[in-house]
């Protein structure tokens, strides 16, 4: 995720401090890990290098500085760029757990085994959030979803793999 | 064009029928099975006329017209036969005695060469019973050696019991009816019967009531399936097929299975044909030669059956609208409106009304009128039905699960429950009618016989000059023969030829001349004359002491013993009672020692029987005697009434009919029956998976039959009652409803629907066991 | 071997053929009370056997099946009968409420089999109706509601007899993902307020998501991936 590119986004709707825009990142989309406030610092002042934001003004008071940024024109052409741009598909082409089943058959382990533990452990996450989800809000369920399509993507793969150990051991071996 | 489109789309639809898979060929069988029942059953009534004349042809052509001739003198071209019938337990044996008496005698049909004296050529069927165990006692009753078979044109039905037995000196004992000199068989100048109109009446009506219940069969057949076959048109219309498209699909569809049905109901037909020549229904059995179909009847069944299907199919689609989607039926389909079902049976009313009355002052009915009328009538049993059921079936609620199951799902589906029970219903109702119309008029064709049965139960007529005290002691020697009346009879005249006055003489001990009168005193000699006859004016002019009469008196060109015999000077008075047979006899008489000698051999011999009845076989046992003592000695079993005869084929057609056609729709309930089940087979393992009684599944299905064939046995009842009532009033008989038989029709109806229910018990458990939850 | 201790239903050693088709060889199984289990399996493991076998429907060929302690065959086929009617509850994945039927007499069903008064019944159903969000359909049909709604009468006819156990084959096979996890949120929901176990046959992971514990059957084995591990 780029988050000079949210931070543009949620500039768009008006000027803001960077403690607020962190707050705001926070609450929208920094369930797993918020941000730190260096990182919004730097990336503000990236920001500001290219010109895409501009300092609306400083506050001076007790604390710290604070400054309030504001989206520039060249900021918003960008975020309009960024958002009509599609992600790139992303092939798991590398798998470690790919990696882990050959191995486990070149050195005659049992993959069905690795395959079976990893299903636990995959469907204990995703009770994890299935449980979560039923908790929390909308924004809270359509995370939870796209991690619970994600994992049921893998199980599905582990489903399969399972089923035709017999021909990749007789592939990888021979 | 467009002939070619409609063309494409029937054969397309015909195809359909035959590649629907396992299910496919299912619903097709079933269609066909059904079709070809009614179209069988159809033939079979074409055919039936004809073997009924066929059978008339061959009795025809056999009848040895032994009554009502001139006498013939003897010559090279004569025979003497003798009609010896004899009846064996519940059936009859046509039994004939002949003597051939020149190398040109007439040889009857069936046989190659006349028996000679003491051998007989008997029925296939006669063969059989005489060599099984079964008829061990006739077999005394026909002491003769059997040297052939009589030949299928001898014969009216492959099951006839007959036999042609040679004799010696049957010239001598020639006295018409029984025994007589023929030179020809077959009747020359045969003179129809006059039909009795009430009679013809009779048989239109078996006619109708027959042949509806099968068309209402065959209607319900070819929609054998519906539901599956709406859900392929509706898969047709989602790839672009239009409404018309698929109706004539459809169409073709029945089409195929109407067609194959007319295939299996020729098969059909073709091994029933076969079969009626070893099947006896009812006393009556045919040769299949007699079951052919008339040509144009059949070509007739042949149209009209395809016809009917394919507009059935398309009266069925007219409530349904087949989307692409599906197929949709009026969520709530229009309230059945009563007025124009009413009408049908009212117009049927109208149409008899005018009749009422004919039956007995002219005679004469419009056989249009009759058919139509009944016919509307019946048909407004079916149109009724439906009406009936859905509106009380709407009001049935509380209940048991069973009940709520079955009163829901007829409900929502009341049309297809009466559709199921409108033939039962229309069989019943025609039933009724033609019960009531039978025992109405029964009165009329039935002698209400006057014999009292609790003094003798049979009755042997002996021949002329068989000497009678001789018979009575052989017949007293039978076991189970409690007691033996012998009677002789013979008549008295004022001169030798032609008298002009005559009277009745009775000669029997004193024993039995108390059966006809009460007797101051009796000893054997005496002589009574009878005061208290009916109608005997002559006796008291006639008999007076000292006049010479004769006995055996000569008619015309008759010659009789004409033995003269003079009144006694005591002559003893007697008070006349009723006989056995229940008459009050006049004249006078005789004790057998005042019988003149020269006398005896012209009075005719009457043995009553008092028989104990717990004695099996007893009647066998005495109709042996009887042959012993002669065989042209006649039994008879005496019953209450005698029927017509003819009266009581007709009923026997009626009960033959009516067999077939009940038969005919169980079979049909138990296929719409097995299909509902299957179709709802997932849902049924679901229900018993969580816990459902097999019980109240069973139930339910009994409920769902016993639901709308109790409202249609009803409705039945109550048009088969107003039917039976007006035909009544038409054939001039007062009006009695036969509550028996109202009775048992509607307890054949229900006994139907209980053996049908009983018989798909067994598929519905199968169809219940949790493999229907597998999915495939 | 005796079943798990505590555990209300126990299978161990199921064996089951159709014809030649080996469906069980040797499966075993356990749940607790109030516990939701999912059975987990391709097409073909043999999962709805398993649940046949466990609710009593189909007699497995060997093997030993213990419900609340008592051992399954040693019961006649009625008694297994009363026990669904009383004691189980059953959810498919169609084909399974009765078309004539409105929702309302579908609910009621089981308790009307188990002699309750129609009144009563439909006053219960009602009620179980109204938990599973389906109250405004009670007069309606079958045929006149959608996939999701049906599933969610079914759910409502499974639990309204408050059975111990709840069978649910595919509940969600023939719905969207959205209906599916409302049903089973809703399915769940009512579990777990009535302490009922849940044997639930899915091949759906995101469904099995909403157990407390998987089992994984493969060629008529399973296992139990708790205890394994």
């Amino acid at each position: 995720m780029s988050i000079g590119h949210t931070l543009l986004g949620l500039l768009e709707s008006g000027p803001r401090h960077g403690y607020d825009l962190k707050r705001a990142f926070d609450e929208k989309f920094g369930h797993d890990r918020p941000l730190h406030y260096g990182q919004v610092y730097s990336t503000m002042s990236r920001l500001l290098k290219n010109g895409l934001v501009e300092v609306d003004g400083v506050e001076t008071g007790g604390g710290p500085e604070r400054k309030r940024y504001a989206i520039t024109e060249a900021g918003i052409t960008d975020v309009q760029r960024w958002l009509a741009t599609p992600e790139k598909p992303e092939p798991y082409l590398q798998s470690t757990l790919y990696t882990k089943v050959v191995l486990a058959l070149l050195t005659h382990r049992d993959a069905a085994d690795i395959l079976d533990t990893q299903r636990a452990e995959h469907l204990r996450m995703m009770r994890i959030l299935t449980d979560r989800k039923r908790k929390g809000d909308l924004a809270d369920q359509l995370i939870c979803d796209h991690a619970l399509f994600h994992l049921e993507a893998d199980l599905r793969w582990l489903e399969l793999t399972a089923a035709r150990l017999g021909k990749l051991a007789e592939v990888v071996t021979k | 064009m467009k002939a070619r489109q409609w063309w494409r789309d029937l054969a397309m639809g015909a195809r359909f029928a035959f590649t629907g898979g396992r299910e496919g060929w299912v619903r097709l069988l079933l269609t066909a099975v059904g079709v070809g029942l009614g179209v069988a059953l159809l033939l079979l009534t074409t055919a039936l006329p004809g073997a009924l004349a066929a059978r008339h042809d061959r009795e025809n052509a056999r009848a040895d017209h032994t009554y009502n001739q001139e006498k013939k003198p003897k010559g090279d071209n004569t025979l003497v036969i003798a009609d010896i019938d004899t009846p064996f337990r519940s059936k009859d044996v046509r039994g004939r005695v002949m003597e051939p008496e020149g190398a040109r005698a007439p040889l009857p049909p069936g046989l190659e060469r006349f028996p000679r004296p003491g051998e007989m050529m008997v029925s296939p069927a006669l063969k059989t019973l005489l060599a099984s165990d079964e008829g061990r006692l006739l077999r005394e009753r026909l002491p003769y050696r059997i040297v052939g078979t009589i030949g299928e044109n001898g014969l009216v039905g492959s099951h006839e019991l007959a036999y042609y037995a040679g004799a010696e000196g049957l010239a001598a004992k020639i006295s018409p009816p029984n025994v007589a000199r023929i030179d020809s068989f077959g009747d020359p100048n045969l003179t129809p019967e006059k039909s009795d109109p009430v009679l013809i009446l009779l048989m239109l009506v078996v006619f109708v009531v027959l042949l509806m219940p099968v068309g209402v069969f065959i209607a319900a057949a070819v929609r054998f399936g519906g539901e599956r076959r709406d859900r392929r048109l509706a898969a047709l219309r989602l790839v672009g097929s239009d409404g018309g498209m698929t109706r004539r699909i459809a169409a073709g569809e029945a089409l195929a299975g109407a067609v194959l049905g007319l295939a299996f109901g020729t098969v059909f037909f073709l091994i029933g044909r076969e079969a009626a020549g070893s099947a006896e229904v009812f006393g009556i059995s045919v040769f299949p030669g007699y079951l052919n179909p008339s040509p144009g009847l059949a070509l007739l069944v042949a149209v009209a059956v395809p016809a009917a299907a394919v507009l059935v199919t398309l009266f069925a689609l007219r409530g349904v609208v087949i989307e692409p989607l599906g197929v949709v039926r009026t969520a709530k389909p229009a309230r059945r409106r009563l007025w124009w079902r009413l009408l049908l049976p009212l117009g049927g009313l109208a149409m008899l009304y005018p009749m009422v009355g004919q039956g007995r002052t002219n005679g004469d009915f419009n056989e249009y009128l009759v058919v139509g009328g009944v016919l509307l009538l019946l048909v407004g049993v079916t149109a009724l039905l439906p009406w009936v059921v859905e509106a009380v079936v709407a009001r049935l609620n509380s209940g048991g699960v069973a009940w709520q199951l079955a009163v829901r799902r007829l409900q929502l589906s009341s049309g297809t429950a009466a559709r199921m029970v409108n033939g039962i219903a229309v069989a019943v109702a025609g039933a009724i009618a033609l019960q009531m119309l039978f025992s109405g008029v029964e009165a009329d064709y039935t002698k209400q016989s006057r014999n009292d049965l609790s003094r003798a139960q049979m009755q042997v007529n002996l021949p002329d000059g068989v000497p009678i005290g001789a018979a009575a002691r052989k017949f007293s020697a039978v076991q189970g023969v409690r007691k033996v009346t012998a009677l002789s009879s013979g008549d008295l005249g004022d001169k030798r030829k032609d008298p002009a006055m005559s009277s009745e003489l009775s000669v029997g001990d004193c024993a039995a001349l108390r059966e006809l009168a009460t007797l101051p005193s009796c000893r054997d000699g005496d002589v009574f004359t009878l005061r208290g006859a009916e109608y005997d004016t002559d006796t008291p002019k006639l008999v007076k002491p000292g006049r010479t009469l004769y006995l055996a008196p000569s008619y015309g060109d008759e010659r009789n013993a004409e033995v003269a015999w003079t009144v006694p000077g005591t002559l003893k008075q007697a008070r006349s009672i009723k006989d056995p047979t229940g008459v009050m006899r006049g004249g006078i008489l005789m004790t057998p020692r005042a019988l003149p000698g020269r006398a005896a051999a012209s009075v005719r011999g009457q043995v009553y029987l008092s028989l104990d009845q717990s004695v099996p076989d007893v009647r066998e046992y005495v109709r042996n005697t009887a042959a012993r003592v002669d065989l042209r000695a006649d039994t008879m079993v005496w019953a209450a009434s005698e029927q017509s005869r003819r009266f009581t084929s007709i009923r026997t057609g009626l009960f033959v009919g009516a067999s077939c056609v009940l038969a005919l729709i169980g079979a049909s309930l138990l296929v719409s029956q097995l299909e509902q089940l299957r179709e709802r087979k997932k849902l049924l393992s679901s229900l018993v998976a969580f816990g459902t009684r097999r019980r109240t599944l069973s139930l339910s299905v009994l409920w769902q039959t016993a639901i709308p064939i109790a409202l249609g046995l009803v409705l039945a009842s109550a048009v088969g009652l107003t039917l039976g009532a007006i035909l009544l009033k038409m054939s001039g008989a007062s009006v009695t409803v036969d509550w028996a038989s109202v009775l048992t029709m509607t307890g054949i109806g229900a006994g139907v629907v209980l053996l049908v229910t009983v018989l798909s018990l067994p598929p519905l458990l199968r169809l219940m066991r949790p493999d229907g939850l597998r999915t495939e | 071997m005796t079943p798990p201790p505590g555990s209300l239903l126990a299978a161990q050693d199921l064996r089951k053929a159709y014809g030649p088709t080996v469906a069980l060889d040797g499966a075993e199984f356990s749940v607790h009370p109030g516990e939701i289990v999912a059975v987990m399996g391709p097409s073909g493991s043999g999962k709805s056997t398993l649940l046949h076998c466990l609710a009593g429907i189909v007699p497995p060929d060997s093997g030993s099946i213990t419900y609340n302690g008592r051992e399954m065959a040693g019961m006649s086929d009625a008694e297994r009968s009363l026990l669904r009617r009383t004691e189980f509850g059953f959810v498919f994945q169609f084909g399974q409420l009765v078309p004539e039927l409105t929702c309302a007499e579908n609910v009621a069903l089981p308790l009307r089999l188990n002699g309750t008064s129609r009144k009563e019944a439909e006053r219960t159903a009602l009620s179980w109706m109204a938990r599973l969000e389906v109250d405004d359909l009670a007069g309606k049909r079958p045929g006149e509601i959608s996939g999701g709604q049906g599933q969610r009468v079914a759910v409502a006819r499974a639990l309204v007899t408050s059975p111990r156990v709840l069978f649910a084959d595919e509940p969600t096979g023939a719905l969207d993902s959205l209906n599916g996890e409302r049903v089973m949120e809703l399915l769940t929901e009512a579990a777990r307020s009535t302490n009922a176990a849940v044997v639930l046959v899915t091949h759906e992971a995101r469904v099995a998501a909403y157990s407390d514990r998987e089992i994984v059957v493969r060629d008529g084995k399973s296992r139990d991936m708790e205890r394994s591990v």
